[in-house]
């Protein structure tokens, strides 16, 4: 029914990083594995997982759920690639056809000192939640919105503002980012905002208070390698983080706390 | 009520099925049962704790919305952020019925197409209402700042979606559940940055807490620690998402589970039309036995494809050479008047027969093309790029094909299930105090879900129907005072532990996804897009049979005191094989075809399903009466008032 057993069969080798808890040392494990080109990376993670667990030994934790490259839990790092070679990629979108065979692979966690190790591949990116919270939304109780076509936008800025919420906040950017910057992830979010009519009552506020939780949480800052742009699953533009420096410096010389009514 | 009356047992179905529909005119009942519902005093509100389980659609919205309102909520998700939950993956829109495109659309017509596409299985009122809210989400959704799909003019875009005649979906690109679940998700950091919402994410609902009859908590455990906790409150919200991975391969993410709503089953909460599922017809065929879920592809790519095989069976041509007269176009061929745009359950049924008459293609002949050389041809690349290009790229990462020079293959998977926790009007199930929102429930959808309902209906629900109606237990019923150290929580806590503990002392050989692949087959080829009864009885048989296996050969490794998602897996599993039992028993049940749920003993000449609304226009709910006994089937009669009872055609 499905293609002959050994269409597409090839055997790699993992050097995977072990760790079993926040704090603990870590340290790399070796196994090759008989893979298919067709299979993702995550699956190949399964075919390894159900061996070890079958020979009494203790399987890799890493975190997945939707695979298919939305849902921002795979946070893998291949030979010191986040989400490994392919351009544009999740990891668990990498499929095996982008490897030869024979291959030797390490996969590492996203490392970061704001996004501590919680077991093997799985890691806390609670630090970002905490951004968001700190200014990544409107001010509106459900109920109180008023006619979805009564505020006219024009269709690049709605355009723009899609592309920066397109971050699916999987940590790439700070993974790849020789600073662990969060300024990709947190500069697109406030994009988004900046862009739209919605969030312009809030904006000076937004961005000085996820800046500073951005801060607080020990992420570095941009020196303009563009390394998160690179490793963007979703291709979000470094020219975010320019707007991000922006509309900070802006809203740090406006004069102009919540009691203002002209923002401009 | 019935904390101070535990629970008489009423005689008659419809005393224990009380669907609480108010009277008066369908357009009128849901403000006028707004109006007749009790309200909470705002300074009593924060005297109220609610614990909401799951934070996707229904979950972050109702979080939000509750919290905005002055109750203290308790969030709780799976995930290490709320704003992972599977809403997240939904990729082609949502219906609102702002006829912005002056097409003849209306409240009342998104209403009738709701409930003619349910193949007349759903509720009505229910139904109306959830077209007249679909209005203020659109609303709710732009306010706060959602970058939906907008024209030169500025105005928001709208297209037409499987099944429908009027373009009343929003959308954002393909990836319009990630940016509605987004929204919410900023909603819910609003209050949770203000105070008034707690978040609990990795933890996962072991057990509903219900002390005389009432709902008053959940068990959950911790899945970084290990830790099993307790959580008292006066309402649980149940946002749990629905039972697609009984199939273990489905479109669902690979958490989604149905324990948390299975566990409130076992607690009195009885299981609504557990046999409807819906197959979607335009996903990525699987690849081979690794495969571990299977990927959509929205199906606003039917607008611009054409479905078609070749004419010959078993043609091995490449489809570049098969000429156009020897391509077999069937959906537009078989209904000239929707041709590619057949709602989902006749689309996937229709795959699976021309592959079932050995004119399927690709390597696995599970397939059949969607083409787009025409909208190329007609709009050029980069049209049809703008429109799709997501997508697009997305199938050629998995597939390796670029679906610019040659057709997609596709075939149906399993999507989404309309079934779920009975609910009455208030979302309330047979529990009281125990709401279930979204996929979770049953409500809206009856036998088969309209292409971007779904998204619809998780807003509708957490937004603007549960704020309103939780008030009708939270100030209609006396709550007492309950801690968790009640007895009911040392009980259920203790039950918990002894299942993982069970789990962990199997020590078998087996793995949890050999299982849990078996147990697919099992439901796919017994119970998915085309079920009989002897192939049901048979199935029975075999969920008996892998049951019994599971819990004397499955191999569980590790430690229950820390993180260890083998266990997690094992836990999850085993609910979905008890579950198994009880969808494979409602569809043997319900002896008809009706929208997902086709019976071949019950079908027209040409195929089509065939209702029979004499003895089936209602909807099953299960109760569970204890381990080993047999589950009782009530019915609630479905009435329709305004929608007539016609056969569905898409002729």
């Amino acid at each position: 029914m499905i293609q002959d057993a050994n269409h597409g069969a090839m055997r790699v080798t993992l050097d995977i990083w072990r760790q079993s808890g926040a704090g603990a040392p870590g340290k790399f494990e070796t196994h090759t594995v008989d893979a298919n080109e067709h299979m993702s990376f995550l699956e190949l993670l399964d075919v390894l997982n159900e061996r070890l667990v079958t020979e009494g030994k203790d399987p890799v934790a890493f975190d997945h759920d939707c695979r298919e490259g939305i849902c921002g839990s795979c946070a893998l790092t291949l030979d010191g690639k986040p989400h490994g070679p392919r351009a544009r990629t999740t990891v668990c979108q990498l499929h095996m056809r982008e490897f030869t065979d024979g291959a030797h692979i390490r996969v590492e966690p996203f490392r970061a000192t704001a996004f501590p190790v919680v077991k093997d591949l799985a890691i806390d990116r609670s630090a970002f939640d905490r951004i968001q919270r700190a200014g990544g939304f409107v001010s509106v109780n459900t109920g109180a919105a008023p006619d979805a076509n009564a505020t006219l936008i024009r269709k690049e800025a709605a355009d723009e503002a899609f592309d920066a919420a397109a971050c699916i906040g999987c940590g790439a950017c700070v993974a790849a980012c020789p600073n662990a910057a969060a300024m990709l992830f947190t500069g697109a979010k406030v994009s988004q905002y900046a862009l739209l009519p919605q969030g312009q009552p809030e904006r000076r506020e937004r961005v000085i208070a996820m800046v500073e939780q951005m801060d607080r949480e020990g992420f570095g800052n941009c020196t303009n390698h563009y390394e998160c742009e690179a490793a963007c699953p979703k291709s979000i533009s470094v020219t975010n983080i320019a707007r991000l420096n922006r509309e900070y410096m802006r809203a740090m010389l406006l004069e102009a706390p919540r009691s203002s009514s002209v923002e401009e | 009520m019935a904390h101070d009356n535990p629970n008489p047992r009423p005689s008659s179905d419809s005393a224990i099925l009380d669907s609480k529909v108010p009277s008066g005119p369908m357009s009128e009942r849901w403000s006028k049962h707004k109006f007749d519902l009790k309200l909470v005093n705002p300074a009593n509100r924060r005297k109220f704790e609610v614990l909401v389980v799951g934070t996707g659609l229904a979950g972050a919205s109702a979080a939000a919305s509750l919290a905005e309102m002055g109750y203290k909520v308790k969030a709780f998700c799976i995930h290490d952020s709320p704003r992972r939950a599977h809403s997240i993956a939904a990729q082609g829109g949502i219906n609102a019925a702002k006829n912005y495109k002056n097409d003849g659309d209306s409240v009342h017509r998104l209403f009738y197409d709701t409930v003619k596409g349910g193949d007349y299985r759903s509720r009505e009122s229910n139904v109306h209402r959830l077209a007249e809210v679909s209005v203020q989400i659109i609303d709710q959704c732009v306010a706060q700042g959602v970058p939906f799909a907008r024209e030169y003019g500025g105005l928001l875009d709208n297209r037409s979606f499987g099944g429908a005649q009027v373009s009343r979906t929003f959308y954002a690109r393909g990836q319009t559940g990630q940016q509605l679940l987004l929204g919410a998700y900023s909603a819910l950091n609003r209050m949770i940055q203000a105070g008034r919402v707690e978040m609990y994410t990795r933890r996962e609902m072991l057990d509903l807490v219900v002390v005389d009859g009432v709902t008053r908590g959940i068990i959950t455990r911790n899945l970084t620690t290990g830790e099993v906790e307790r959580f008292a409150g006066h309402a649980v919200l149940l946002c749990t998402g629905g039972y697609g991975n009984v199939f273990y391969l489905s479109t669902n993410a690979k958490n989604s589970n149905v324990t948390a709503a299975w566990r409130a089953h076992k607690r009195g909460a009885f299981f609504a039309n557990p046999c409807y599922t819906q197959i979607h017809p335009t996903c990525i065929p699987r690849s081979g036995e690794y495969q571990s879920k299977l990927t959509l592809m929205s199906e606003s790519l039917r607008n611009d494809g054409r479905v078609w095989v070749p004419r010959k069976k078993g043609d091995e041509r490449k489809p570049s050479d098969i000429p156009e007269s020897e391509r077999y176009y069937y959906l537009e061929e078989r209904y000239p008047s929707f041709g590619n745009l057949v709602p989902r359950d006749v689309a996937s049924r229709n795959a699976k027969s021309v592959c079932d008459d050995g004119q399927g293609v690709g390597p696995s002949r599970e397939a059949v093309y969607l083409d787009f050389a025409g909208a190329i041809s007609r709009d050029g690349q980069p049209a049809v790029a703008a429109r799709y290009g997501n997508l697009f790229e997305m199938y050629e990462r998995i597939t390796g094909d670029n679906p610019y020079q040659t057709p997609m293959r596709i075939y149906p998977a399993v999507h989404y299930t309309m079934g779920g926790l009975w609910v009455d009007y208030n979302l309330e199930s047979t529990v009281p105090g125990l709401f279930v929102l979204g996929e979770a429930n049953f409500s809206d959808h009856g036998a088969n879900r309209l292409g971007a309902s779904a998204l619809m209906q998780g807003l509708a629900d957490g937004y603007f129907v549960v704020p309103a109606t939780i008030a009708s237990h939270l100030a209609g019923r006396k709550l007492g005072e309950v801690t968790t150290a009640h007895p009911a929580f040392a009980a259920a806590e203790a039950d918990s532990r002894q299942r993982l503990d069970a789990l962990l002392a199997v020590n078998g050989s087996r793995t949890v996804d050999s299982f849990h692949r078996e147990l697919g087959k099992v439901m796919w080829n017994k119970c998915g897009m085309a079920r009989n009864e002897a192939g049901l009885q048979s199935a029975l048989a075999e969920i008996a049979g892998l049951r019994q296996a599971f819990w004397q050969d499955v191999k569980v490794i590790g430690d229950p005191n820390t993180i260890n998602q083998d266990l997690e897996k094992a836990g999850r599993l085993a609910d979905f094989m008890e579950f198994a039992e009880l969808k494979v028993r409602d569809a043997l049940e319900r002896d008809e075809s009706c929208g997902g749920h086709f019976r071949e003993e019950h079908q027209t000449e040409d195929g089509e399903a065939k209702r029979d609304d004499e003895h089936f226009a209602h909807v099953a709910a299960w109760e569970y009466r204890g381990e080993g006994q047999a589950e009782v089937r009530h019915k609630e009669a479905l009435t329709f008032e305004e929608v007539k009872l016609t056969t569905r055609s898409y002729k």
